[in-house]
């Protein structure tokens, strides 16, 4: 059984249907690329399943439950946690702050402490006591990222990783990402960049205009497959 | 010169009073930006719920019913947050503005009902009449004291709540972005009751040392929901230290007007507050980064 399973998913805002009947699943311990353009449906498939975007409860099951219309402050306890697009972060709170957000839902510890986020990225604990408003855009990523880790997550969704930072950072924060990945927790990935997602990724799904329009392994796809599935032309 | 001196030291001890008017809206605006008209009449409400329950159980003083009183409020505004005002949240600041008018009318008009438009007074025993003497002739009372003391105490204990409790933590987190509080596991509807609850409960101290301090009445509600305004405007949103220095600014102002002529006291306190408007629209205290 697939560790996230999704069937016939589709999503509204009002009566702008954003995603029609996407099927989707990951593997525990996979990590899976969503790459299309921009308005293909990518956030809001991310924020149906974190419960942000409310759709049918069948639609989506998650480590054999339904999770589909469950509100996001419950989803997080069922072990899924997201990366937001644009980190949004909490400006007023200090870095250490963010990070305890981040384990609000926890009763009980697991591998992501203070400790283990602060040794993934050392630099946190240098700025820990720092409002996290005041820090670079890399280092924000790094706080969204580690808030994220510290619910201690089955399943781990970025949005949007590499948008808007320097080629250096995005470097680092997915050398990162190999790391999280090699103590087994699942990812999905919803990435502009198409190479570096075809470059973590052991599967990619393309979505277009709210629909899949293309999946595979990465090594399976040819340049052009992945151009006309992207672009629609 | 004396005079002087005693008119500030009592304005700035009716300060605590206001403060303790102002902390709960204070705490209400800064979660949930919030704004809750029928504040005032909440606080009448706890004047006459401790007036009610000293007389049913017979209790020396009306402090005693706090013990019963703050439980039940906590529970009253969990309840009505949960059930009335958290539907009306959202992007329109107004909708909450209206609804709180609303609750504003029907918490007079019950009132009304159950104890007539008769001005109640608590009784605060020799508290209310015994003070210490200072040098100069001055002198202190005890009650405006205690008053003082209570609303410091107050508003330590919610700053600790905000500033040092994972509740807290979740308050601000959910201030700054309520969706992505969300994503880390708060349920904002259940912490907003919560956020409510704890509001009421200041509102019933409050409740008690306005009711000893002067007459009450079901309509008396307007008058407090002003000084509890102007408070949290002078000291600036959000900032809890910085109501309370707006309820002493508000207090001396008043009592720097009642010395120039008794028709001037609320005068001077309206004054003062539109002059800090002018001078410092966010307030003395804002919160950074608001």
């Amino acid at each position: 059984m697939s560790l996230l399973e999704i069937r016939n998913l589709s999503a509204h805002y009002g009566d702008f249907q954003a995603l029609y009947e996407v099927d989707f699943h990951a593997e525990q311990g996979e990590t899976v690329a969503i790459i299309g353009a921009n308005g293909a449906g990518k956030s809001t498939f991310l924020k149906s399943i974190s419960g942000v975007v409310r759709v049918k409860k069948e639609a989506i099951t998650f480590n054999g439950e339904a999770i589909g219309g469950v509100r996001s402050c419950d989803v997080v306890c069922k072990g899924v946690a997201l990366v937001p697009e644009g980190r949004r972060l909490f400006t007023s709170l200090s870095v250490e702050e963010n990070l305890l957000m981040g384990a609000y839902s926890q009763k009980q510890a697991g591998t992501w402490t203070l400790e283990t986020v602060y040794e993934l990225f050392p630099r946190l604990e240098e700025r820990r006591k720092q409002g996290a408003g005041t820090l670079s855009g890399g280092e924000q990523q790094m706080v969204a990222v580690g808030r994220a880790l510290m619910s201690n997550p089955k399943l781990l969704m970025f949005d949007e990783l590499s948008l808007g930072l320097a080629p250096k950072i995005i470097l680092h924060i997915y050398e990162t990402l190999a790391k999280i990945r090699a103590l087994g927790t699942t990812m999905l990935l919803v990435e502009q960049d198409i190479r570096q997602a075809l470059n973590v990724a052991d599967r990619v799904y393309c979505f277009q205009e709210g629909r899949v329009s293309l999946q595979g392994r990465p090594q399976d796809l040819t340049q052009d497959q992945i151009s006309r599935a992207y672009f629609g032309v | 010169m004396t005079g002087l001196l005693d008119t500030i030291i009592q304005g700035i001890l009716l300060g605590g009073l206001y403060g303790l008017f102002a902390a709960g809206l204070s705490l209400a605006f800064g979660v949930m930006r919030l704004v809750n008209v029928a504040h005032g009449d909440f606080i009448v409400l706890g004047a006459f719920l401790a007036l009610y329950v000293q007389r049913v159980l017979n209790l020396g003083s009306p402090f005693t019913t706090l013990v019963i009183l703050i439980p039940v409020m906590f529970v009253i505004g969990y309840v009505i947050q949960r059930l009335i005002l958290n539907p009306t949240l959202g992007d329109d600041i107004l909708r909450p503005v209206l609804v709180t008018f609303g609750l504003s009318v029907i918490v007079e008009n019950v009132l009304l009902q159950a104890f007539s438009a008769d001005s109640q007074k608590l009784q605060g025993g020799s508290l209310e009449i015994t003070s210490i003497a200072l040098p100069k002739g001055l002198a202190v009372g005890w009650f405006p004291l205690t008053m003082m003391a209570v609303c410091v105490a107050v508003i330590a204990i919610l700053q600790f709540i905000m500033y040092r409790t994972k509740l807290g933590r979740a308050f601000r987190a959910t201030s700054d972005d309520g969706m992505t509080a969300g994503l880390m596991g708060v349920n904002s509807q259940h912490l907003f009751a919560i956020a409510t609850g704890i509001t009421l409960a200041t509102v019933m101290v409050a409740g008690v040392f306005t009711g000893i301090r002067a007459s009450f009445d079901p309509n008396s509600g307007p008058d407090r929901l002003i000084f509890a305004f102007e408070s949290v405007i002078i000291g600036g949103l959000g900032s809890l230290w910085g109501t309370l220095l707006g309820g002493v600014l508000l207090g001396v102002a008043q009592g720097i007007g009642a010395r120039l002529s008794p028709d001037w006291q609320i005068l001077a306190g309206h004054l003062a507050f539109l002059v800090v408007l002018m001078v410092k629209p966010s307030g003395l205290f804002p919160k950074r980064g608001d």
